[in-house]
């Protein structure tokens, strides 16, 4: 396998609704801030794969249009995930292995706040026996949440735990401007329900935004960036489709992927995993085999502001940033799709090549 | 209605009519075609994998082996809630219009969950382990909807 690293990172502030702005607009300073940040050009560019929903705007194709925030001219070579900008990145470590090229561009964006999310994710469900039902993503998180419970495998105060936390983790960073205010457990768990068992707080607010990412293969990695996060496992899974089909209270894609990605090769430090409700967080922390020692979601995670199409690339970008600041020598991102983690991807990434 | 473009005469203005849809139709297959049909003469039927277990609904390959399946096993119409979530603001397509429980519905005879409504009042009225039924449609087409939702068991 060729050594590819994570190079640079950017962001867009996840805004409940970035009314000013359409995506391409929302798209253009993050690519340019990537590019920037490691000093290269579309031009230095081998290979630039996108990923987004063209659900959100009901437009089919409407992720072209995002191509003028990269300019397509002079031709590039460019493809598109309809799915999280964390499976465009596996895309481009897996292009980047054919040896050829030597940098590639990864960019997802998501504007929620056009469309109403709960019931854009019915779409993606079996369109025979689920579809027609209309369940929304919530509802499904609900059911999963409750067999979790019913199992004794978290309390609602676990779940109000990683809540407290993930807001506590949020205030005041640019990335989340508009974090709900700070809360212990016991506040939490006075709060009404909104989707039994489901409070407010368990449930990952929609938002707006965009982020990039800048794989580097090989000794160019370590010219254009001081600290390089090598990725030294990158593996992805599915559970079968139907969720009535699977033990809603285990997650044998993300151990699986985990396992490929070999985490628990030795100790991870950081770990950013993509959990837009609070049970999901603890799901996966034992799927993966994250210890008490292990900082999952410092950043906040998803669960503070949850822009889909970015919240998975945006994980791994967050915590290559802690190698990149040479605060954690081995950290994990995680991405997921699908209802109730139906479909999970790891990336190990390490500040030893 | 015409798809060829018309003149307003008196505004000048061109209009012709839009219609957004997809003009196909899809076969749902030996496996859930014949669900789908049980479904319309009050039937469940769910398929058995190569480990023993009976899947409802059913499917046409085992999702652990990947093996064709071929063993249709009906069910009951009666079964148990293993999970359960309420929805207090039902949508203008939801199967109910009036405040439900989403829940996977174990039916006796079936080793997995099945998705539907449980028209049961309130969120307390339901939890993990509670009895419930299919309260079927009176004209049934062979949809998932046929069964309009479950009701708890005696109820």
């Amino acid at each position: 396998m060729r050594d590819v690293a994570v190079v640079s990172f950017a962001q867009a502030p996840n805004l409940r609704s970035d009314r000013e702005r359409n995506e391409v607009e929302i798209v253009m300073p993050v690519v340019r801030e990537a590019l920037d940040s490691v000093g290269l050009e579309q031009s230095d560019i081998g290979f630039t794969v996108s990923g987004s929903c063209d659900y959100l705007t009901g437009v089919p194709f409407s992720f072209v249009m995002a191509l003028d925030a990269v300019g397509a001219w002079p031709p590039i070579e460019e493809s598109h995930v309809e799915m999280d900008g964390a499976w465009a990145l596996y895309e481009a470590w897996v292009r980047l292995q054919h040896g050829d090229i030597d940098a590639a561009l990864i960019y997802s964006f998501g504007k929620t706040s056009l469309t109403d999310l709960d019931k854009v994710m019915s779409c993606q469900l079996d369109p025979y026996t689920l579809m027609p039902l209309w369940p929304g993503a919530i509802s499904l998180a609900g059911l999963q949440a409750s067999a979790m419970l019913a199992a004794g495998t978290v309390s609602e105060a676990d779940m109000a735990a990683v809540a407290s936390h993930s807001r506590e983790a949020a205030q005041g960073t640019p990335e989340i401007p508009e974090a709900e205010g700070p809360a212990d457990v016991d506040d939490l768990l006075s709060r009404p329900r909104v989707a039994h068992p489901l409070r407010e707080h368990d449930i990952a607010p929609a938002t707006d935004g965009a982020a990039a990412i800048v794989l580097v293969a090989g000794d160019r990695a370590a010219e254009v960036c001081d600290k390089p996060a090598w990725i030294s496992g990158i593996d992805h899974r599915v559970d079968t489709h139907a969720p009535g089909n699977r033990d809603l209270t285990t997650c044998p894609s993300a151990r699986m992927a985990g396992e490929r990605a070999d985490v628990g090769r030795s100790h991870i430090e950081v770990a950013e995993v993509y959990a837009p409700f609070s049970h999901q967080e603890l799901l996966l922390a034992s799927e993966l085999g994250l210890g008490d020692g292990v900082d999952v979601n410092p950043s906040g995670g998803a669960l503070a502001g949850h822009t889909f199409m970015v919240a998975g690339l945006a994980r791994i970008g967050e915590a290559a940033r802690r190698i990149h600041d040479g605060t954690a020598t081995r950290v994990l991102g995680h991405a997921t799709a699908g209802p109730c983690l139906q479909q999970n991807l790891v990336c190990v990434m390490e500040a030893a090549r | 209605m015409s798809r060829k473009a018309e003149t307003d005469a008196t505004k000048g203005i061109l209009t012709a009519p839009y219609v957004l849809e997809y003009s196909y139709t899809r076969s749902t297959g030996p496996v859930l075609g014949r669900f789908f049909s049980g479904l319309r003469d009050k039937k469940i039927e769910g398929i058995r994998v190569a480990d023993g277990r009976v899947l409802v609904p059913p499917v046409e390959t085992d999702p652990v082996t990947g093996d064709e399946l071929d063993e249709f096993v009906q069910v009951g119409e009666i079964g148990t809630v293993t999970a359960c979530s309420w929805l207090a603001e039902p949508r203008a397509e939801h199967p109910l219009d009036k405040p439900f429980a989403w829940a996977l519905v174990q039916l006796d005879g079936a080793d997995t969950g099945l998705l539907h409504a449980v028209d049961c009042g309130s969120a307390e009225n339901l939890e993990v382990g509670s009895r419930v039924e299919v309260s079927w449609r009176d004209e049934r087409h062979g949809f998932i909807t046929d069964i309009e939702c479950f009701r708890l068991l005696g109820d």
